[in-house]
């Protein structure tokens, strides 16, 4: 018992330690966000009457109920289509086999791998000319077509896993490739789908530079982005701050912790594939 | 595998939609029924298959191609965004190597390798290998919760989050003084020296639960009867870890180090909320870089230039990369 303790120990206190490090800077922001209004908290203090008013505040103060409803929207132009046209992409290569499949392939490898900095500008001057600055099908647009990479890359490797011999049965039957894809394939890659939609709809969320460089007001742009708007309105309010980049978190931390298994799976099989 | 469970449903529709079919299919050619087999499918019929592909690549190719050979054009030009460009060879380019503060930027990025790469995966590789041996699944669970977070909440918020930590009354500080080094207290972010570093940590802690739950997840695929079988023959924990836990990580490990990499040189949000490059170009970094030359000095031929620069760092140092991890 005293040996399994001691060899148990240290491992169980490494492994707190690294949680802890994980929640801490979270944990900081929570005990300013509960100090009184227009102080200058002090690190990591317990407040002894914590103002839970504050978050309150900071909710109509950083307009979290327009910010959710834009993201909202943000989300739902972009998962449900790229979701779609990735599967379709990805079943025509994998499935169909479709002539020079494999450089179109290889043309989406690169842009796995490139960063975001170099499409930015001229994404801003393009979406000038098209007179969609400022506008959330702005940001809609260049987000699903900055997913194809990923996302294809996603559905192909289920695609591949799904014996040819079903397409072949469903045509001999006489359905054609969309039917076959519809009522097929598609039902077939549920899972794999499920897993790219918590991806993507993490990442559109928390969509930055695209959304600041995108969209000049805050209330139209994705949480994260709307942060920077925030942060520069209230910087010297360190509780006010505080309590409203949680918010600002929240969302995404709620969605986490409800799916969390999903979550977990669905990022590190996209790590790997990645 | 789960494609495997859906089978039979989606097969009985299949049965009910066949009998309406044939009409729709006659659309892609007369027969495509009968010849639809893999490669011996007739040419039209493969061809009439990129009807599925073309939104994917028409989307691809607006939103992503056309943008970057766009950055190719701009950074070979003098351009404000507004009156007319002037070409200018590879000034651009000369600069990017040349001007201090790009250079830095550049060499900043490589830097933060170190933060973003190196103590994440050397620290989740301790964790991993150490509580491999943990019984426990509560206390698994609760663990994974909690190191996932710093990957769930935008890198936005991460850098408030660490902004306040590191203030002159944040927590850092407060420690410091707890343990009597109250004369290492300071403004971390606004000190020449010590901000690049602190901005590292914010990377640090981004990186660090992702990959220890990476190297978990890949310690548990190891077959355990290796260790029983390495202990039985006198092998210690580090000689264990060398024969037995890095070869068998080696496809996870390299996974840790591709996404952090690119996260290290690519970094934008951690540092634009943080710092904003400063204190001086102190903590400036290609990203931010190319978005102030573009959006606040206007030069966005340099931007631009910057940009294929990182864009071909990135690539030219993570294809080896993903080339060393491959082979087996």
């Amino acid at each position: 018992m005293l040996d399994r303790l001691r060899d148990t120990a240290p491992k169980t206190i490494l492994l707190t330690a690294a949680a802890l490090f994980s929640v801490f800077p979270l944990l900081s922001m929570f005990s300013a966000a509960l100090q009184p209004q227009g102080t200058a908290p002090a690190g990591i203090t317990f407040p002894t009457s914590p103002h839970w008013h504050n978050f309150v505040d900071a909710w109509n103060v950083a307009n979290i109920t327009t910010l959710v409803k834009s993201s909202a929207i943000l989300v739902i132009g972009v998962v449900p289509i790229a979701m779609l046209i990735s599967s379709m992409a990805a079943y025509a290569i994998a499935q169909l086999r479709i002539p020079l499949g494999n450089v179109f392939f290889l043309l989406l490898l690169l842009g796995l791998t490139l960063p975001y900095e170099i499409v930015v500008v001229p994404l801003y001057y393009q979406m000038q000319q098209l007179g969609l600055l400022n506008t959330q099908l702005g940001l809609i647009l260049p987000l699903i077509g900055l997913n194809m990479p990923f996302a294809v890359f996603w559905m192909r490797t289920h695609f591949q896993s799904v014996p040819l011999e079903i397409s072949e049965s469903s045509s001999i039957d006489g359905a054609g490739p969309w039917k076959a894809f519809q009522h097929i394939q598609l039902p077939l890659a549920v899972p794999a789908l499920a897993s790219l939609g918590v991806l993507m709809f993490l990442s559109t969320w928390n969509q930055f530079l695209l959304a600041i460089v995108l969209i000049d007001d805050p209330n139209k742009r994705t949480m994260a982005g709307a942060l920077q708007g925030f942060v520069g309105a209230h910087s010297t309010d360190v509780v006010l701050l505080n309590a409203g980049a949680l918010l600002i978190m929240a969302p995404t931390i709620l969605v986490f912790l409800i799916f969390q298994k999903y979550f977990i799976q669905a990022m590190l099989a996209g790590a790997v594939k990645g | 595998m789960s494609a495997v469970d859906g089978l039979t449903t989606p097969v009985d529709v299949a049965d009910t939609v066949s009998a309406t079919a044939p009409r729709r299919g006659s659309r892609r050619g007369a027969g495509l029924g009968d010849r639809f087999r893999g490669t011996a499918l007739p040419s039209r019929a493969r061809w009439a298959g990129w009807l599925f592909a073309l939104p994917a690549l028409v989307m691809y190719a607006v939103f992503e191609l056309y943008p970057i050979i766009t950055a190719v054009q701009y950074s070979f030009f003098d351009w404000d965004g507004i009156s007319v460009a002037t070409p200018v060879g590879v000034e651009n380019y000369v600069r990017v190597f040349t001007e201090p503060q790009l250079v830095a930027s550049i060499v900043h990025a490589f830097i933060l390798i170190i933060f973003f790469t190196f103590l994440p995966v050397l620290l989740a590789l301790v964790v991993a290998s150490i509580v491999r041996e943990i019984r426990s699944k509560v206390a698994g669970a609760v663990a994974r919760t909690l190191m996932f977070l710093p990957q769930i909440i935008p890198g936005a918020a991460s850098a408030i989050a660490w902004t306040w930590m590191y203030s002159p009354d944040g927590a850092v500080n407060q420690m410091l003084r707890a343990l009597g080094l109250g004369s290492l207290a300071r403004p971390w972010l606004g000190d020449f020296t010590w901000a690049l570093p602190a901005v590292g940590v914010i990377g640090t802690w981004l990186a660090t639960g992702l990959c220890t739950l990476l190297l978990m997840a890949g310690i548990g695929k190891i077959d355990g009867s290796l260790y029983e079988a390495a202990s039985l023959d006198g092998a210690g924990r580090i000689q264990q870890f060398r024969a037995i836990t890095l070869p068998g990580l080696r496809q996870e490990i390299g996974v840790c180090i591709t996404i952090t990499i690119i996260a290290a040189l690519a970094s934008f949000d951690v540092v634009f909320m943080s710092t904003q490059g400063g204190p001086g170009y102190a903590t400036q970094v290609p990203g931010v870089q190319v978005y102030q030359l573009a959006f606040t000095e206007n030069r966005i031929g340099q931007s631009s230039a910057l940009a294929v620069v990182l864009s071909l760092i990135v690539l030219a140092v993570i294809l080896p990369i993903q080339r060393f991890f491959k082979e087996k």
